[in-house]
Order: C-alpha cells, then structure tokens, then sequence
C-alpha cells in the first residue's frame, strides 16, 4: 500500500465513523435548503407574475396563480393582445425608447468630456467643482422641479412644442454627477505613462482622448450606459413631471402606473402590461448583467 | 390601437428616432473638436487656462441650470404662497405645525419607518445573502436571480407586489400569494396595503425585496476581497465559523457596509414610485416625496417646495457624511 493510498483509506475510514462529518454533511446540506429556499423565495414574486400573465381570466380570478403549475396546462397569450389592444402600451414601448436613447447617450458623453478633464487637465477650482458633484449625488430631486418646470413653460420647452426635448435636459443635467464621478475614477486609474508617451509623439488632446482614453474605458463607459439606460427606463417620476400621462408622450411606467389606477377589474391584463414593461430591461439585465454589477460596483464601493 | 397602425405609427417615427441618434452625437462630437480647433488658434500660453473649459463646460452648464440653481429657486420659492405673495416661513408651518398628525408629519413618521426598516433590512438581508451564497458552488446563478428586481422599475415592482397581497374574503380561495401561504397554517387573509396597521410594512417589504440584491453584490464583492489567509489563520487559531464572522468579517467589511447603507438611507428618504402606485399615500402611508408630488400636482407650488425643502434638510447630514468619506479616500490616494 503506497501512502497516498493509506492516507484516503484513512480519510475514508474517518469520514464513515467520525460525528464530526456527519454534522459537516447535514451542516451542507442546511447550507444547500437554505440558499436554495431563499432564491425560491425571491423569484416567487416575479414568477407569479408571470404565470398569472399567461393565465385564461376565468381561472385568474378563482384559483391562485400555483395552480396552474400542475395538470391540466390551460395559457393563452389572451391577457397580452388584450392589454396591447385595448391601452397604449405599444405606443409607450416606442416613447420609452425615445426618452432613454438620447438621455442615455448625450450625459455619457457629456461626462465622458468632463471626467476626462477632471482627471487629466489643471484648472482653477477643479478639485472644489469635483467635490460639489459628490455632493450633488445625494439632492433630492424633488427640490429641482418647480423652478424648471416653471421655466419650461415660460420658455416653451413642453412636451407640446418640443416632444421629449425637454426630459431629455433634464435626464442629462440629474445623470451628470454620477456619470462624471464613475467615469473620472476610471480615467484617473489610467497609466501616466500612457499621456507622457502620447504627448512626446505629438499626439493633440482630441487624439489623447478619441484614441487612447475612450478605447481603454470601454468597460466603464459600457457599465454606464447600461445603468444610465435602466434608470431612464424604469424612472417614472421624472417623466410624469415633465411630460405628464397623456398618451402621446407617456413612457411604459407611466401608462403602467396608469393602469395599475384604472384596471380594477381587469387586473389580469396588469399581469401582462407589467411583464410587457419588464421585457427591455430583463433582457439588457441578463445579457450585460457583468457590466451592470461593475457599474453599481464602481458607484458606491469608492464613495 | 392594433399591431397594424402600432407598427405604422412606429415606421412613421423611425426618421425621427434615427436623427435622434445620429444627430445627437455628431453635436457633440463637433462641439468638442470644434472647441478643440478654436483653443489650437490661441497663444501658447492661453491654450492650458481656456481648453479645461471647454471639456468641462457643458457638464457645469447642466448640473448648474438643472441641479443647483433649482434647488435654491425651490427655497426662494417655498417662502411664498400660490399668487407669489412673499409669506416667509408660512409654509413651513403649515407643513410642520400638526404635530403629532397633522401636516407633514404623517409623512415625515413614515420616512422614518422607511430609513430605520428598510435600510436594516436590506443590510442585514444582504449580509446574509452575500455570506451564505459565497459557500455554494452555484452562487453566480443564485445571486443574480436576487438581484433581477433591481433591473425592473418600482413601478413593475410595486404591480408585482399589488398581486402578492391581494386578498379575498375568509373561506374564499386566496389568489394573493402571502395570503394563501398564511392559510396554509390556517391564519386569516389580511388586506395587507388598505390597512393602515400593516401597510407601512408591507410597502416596506416590498421596497426590501427590490434592493436586497443591491446590498448583496456589493457586500459580496468586499466579502471576497477579505484575504483567504486571514480566514484561515483564524481557523487554525481554533476560531469557530460565527466567531470569525464576528470578529473578522464583520469588521473588515464595515466600511463597505456604510457605505451601502448611506445609499439605502437616501432612497429611504426620497421614496416615491412604490408609495405612489401601491396606495398613493392613503391609509397613513403617505411619504414627502408623495406628499411633495401631490401638492405639486393640484399647483400648491408653495407648500409642494417647502415640503422639497424639507427633504433636502433630511438629506443633507447623509450628504455630508459622504463627502467626509469622499475626501478621506481621497486623502489615501
């Protein structure tokens, strides 16, 4: 017998007669019933939801959404056409999309601007101007509205006149802190020696930043376009400020919220409205999640 | 509207859309290189002073006209009433004078069963969490099903909870979750969020569902970056598992976990969407930020940016706290 061998027989011997594995093994296993009882728990909601989506009404109303979990299978994708026929969510579908992209796109690269000087330029006040946005992150945003609203009516900038011209400022001025101070910590992370070499080959400031520091934040900016993406998405009181309920102009939130307040009876078609208005985000969630995780990762560990 | 005139409606708009996305960043793009082209047309000397500016400028011009001039024009404001006649403090009084229930205060009560509950919640939730998921070879997949309700909006949140506690009558068949999950130990349905007992509680512990996932990713992430080493000497040492938790873990992860929960303090402060589409205040739920939106929404505009103003109050000793952090990381740069 070599003596590995005898070494595993030994830790097998200890293994079968020893107390100590058998509460290790049932120590596992309540580790493992545990876990596994609390993701079950956190996804009954979400899955209730959806299975009640796809539930015919006259089974929704008198029996509990589990029960359709066993024999006989009764779905149908009624609840969806009814709700999409009978509300505006195809046209909030659209609108969302038309808020988020350009209020995701112009502070990103607004901040990308600004992060980049913040982290590579002098200038008079830059570490006090920095300090302030940190301080920003925290403002209710509450206290902002009454003074723009006003001016946006004074002005002419409503969603009449301009569409979503004026959320989308709006959207820009509210992301601009955080984006800034994610993508400035980012910026500054980036080797000197990169800028040095950069500046002794002649490179100019537009090529130091188009070639070598966007190239090289990739990751980050992508964390936060994705995050900056999702909080447009889901915001909902921003948008029912500044361009209010009506159908023309709603995003999916709102006309949800709305339906929430108006469909008493016909709740089964809420079930379908609000997986309909999860579809977006769940997707860019479970494709880009790394990316997600890294941008909340960024945003609160260095704070 | 049918998918036909949807998917019309939709064509009809791709211009618009497509614009949108190109036109707006070839803006920006020709401001900054535009910029750039103005600042090599200067003196050598006056390029280092003017080209910060010109990167910076456009993000001081927004955070300045959409972040801080609003914040001290909704303070100037809030010393007014609704036909602009200068009131001073009347406002504040109104808001603050009822005390115990009058007024703001209500809201003010609610807020704090907010910060208390739902920060210690989702911290101690999440601690948990992040602890217990690190030791299962299955951890990835568990965990971001945890954190899937962050990617959804407190509106689709709150719909999602709306059907949780649905109630029907005693002796009917409960069709909301919780309440068929108490009559499996034969307990009486409750009308969770109309009843002002346990409303407060249950909008909470929706809100707890939501966030735990947050707390969780990143306690986890500070968790791993505890060396293994440090466990294990702990281990060697005689240290049993709770005992290292204690006494290591813990405290190692405790910035972390401020940090965490200064985040969690100010969403408890601001919150809206799930008071709002859950019971819009009613059954003493109410919170500022509903209170806020409501005045604002029947043009009390007065009151509405005194009650704003107040929030602000609530938020600053946690803004204040977080830049003391801020410059004490700066500070170990």
């Amino acid at each position: 017998m070599t003596i590995a061998s005898e070494q595993i027989a030994t830790r097998a011997a200890e293994r079968r007669f020893s107390p100590d594995w058998l509460g290790q093994g049932f120590s596992k296993v309540l580790l493992h019933v545990v876990v596994l009882g609390i993701t079950l728990v956190w996804i009954v909601p979400t899955l209730g939801l959806l299975v009640s989506s796809f539930r015919p009404l006259s089974a929704f109303a008198s029996s509990g959404w589990w029960t359709a979990l066993s024999p006989p299978f009764k779905f149908t994708l009624d609840n969806y056409s009814g709700v999409l026929g009978s509300s505006n969510l195809g046209g909030s579908f659209f609108n969302s999309f038309m808020i988020t992209i350009p209020a995701t796109v112009i502070p990103v690269t607004i901040a990308a601007f600004a992060a980049y000087a913040f982290s590579w330029m002098k200038f008079w006040g830059r570490d006090f101007l920095f300090l302030a946005l940190v301080g920003l992150l925290a403002v209710p945003l509450q206290a902002t509205f009454v003074p723009i609203l006003k001016l946006y009516v004074q002005v002419g900038l409503t969603p009449q006149n301009v569409g979503f011209v004026g959320l989308w400022l709006v959207h820009t001025g509210y992301g601009l802190p955080f984006a800034i101070y994610l993508l400035a910590n980012f910026f500054r992370a980036l080797p000197t020696d990169l800028f040095e070499s950069a500046e002794i080959d002649g490179a100019g400031t537009l090529t130091v930043f188009f070639r070598i520091v966007l190239p090289l934040s990739v990751p980050a900016i992508a964390s936060l376009v994705i995050f900056q993406f999702l909080w447009i998405w889901n915001d909902y009181l921003v948008a029912l400020v500044y361009v209010g309920s009506t159908p023309e102009v709603a995003p999916l939130t709102v006309t949800l919220a709305q339906l929430v307040g108006s469909l008493g009876q016909g709740y089964q078609l809420l079930t379908a409205a609000a997986f309909f208005s999860m579809i977006v985000p769940l997707i860019v969630f479970f494709s880009l999640q790394r990316y997600f995780v890294r941008g909340i990762l960024a945003g609160s560990v260095k704070g | 509207m049918d998918f036909n005139s949807l998917l019309s409606t939709l064509l009809a708009d791709v211009p618009t859309l497509a614009a949108v996305i190109i036109g707006v960043p070839a803006v920006l793009a020709a401001y900054i290189v535009g910029g750039e082209f103005l600042v090599q047309r200067l003196p050598d000397k006056a390029r280092p002073s003017l080209r910060p500016w010109i990167w910076v400028g456009p993000a001081l011009i927004f955070v300045a006209f959409f972040l801080v001039y609003p914040v001290f024009g909704t303070a100037w404001r809030s010393l007014f009433d609704n036909h602009d006649n200068f009131v001073g403090a009347t406002n504040y009084g109104t808001e603050l004078a009822g005390f115990p229930s009058g007024g703001a205060w209500i809201a003010i009560r609610n807020n704090l069963y907010w910060l208390v509950l739902f920060t210690l919640l989702v911290l101690i939730f999440g601690l948990m969490f992040a602890v217990l998921t690190d030791r299962v070879p299955y951890e990835s997949q568990v965990k971001s099903l945890i954190f899937m309700p962050m990617a959804i909006s407190f509106v689709a949140l709150a719909t999602i909870w709306k059907f949780m506690y649905s109630y029907q009558p005693p002796g009917e068949p409960q069709t909301g979750t919780v309440n068929a999950f108490l009559a499996l130990f034969h307990q009486d349905p409750r009308i969770w969020i109309q009843d002002a007992n346990v409303a407060n509680f249950a909008l909470i512990a929706a809100a707890v569902w939501g966030f735990v996932g947050f707390a969780m990713v990143i306690l986890s992430a500070a968790l791993k970056g505890i060396p293994g080493d440090l466990l294990e000497a702990a281990r060697v040492d005689g240290a049993g598992e709770l005992t290292i938790f204690r006494r290591v873990i813990f405290p190692l992860m405790m910035p972390t976990i401020v940090v965490v929960g200064t985040t969690l303090v100010i969403f408890a402060l601001k919150a809206f969407d799930i008071v709002y589409v859950m019971t819009n205040g009613n059954y003493d739920t109410d919170v500022l930020a509903n209170r806020m939106y409501k005045l604002l929404n029947v043009g009390d505009t007065g009151l509405a940016s005194a009650v704003a103003i107040i929030l602000v109050a609530a938020v600053i000793p946690v803004l204040i706290f977080n830049l003391r952090q801020f410059r004490a990381v700066e500070a170990r740069r």
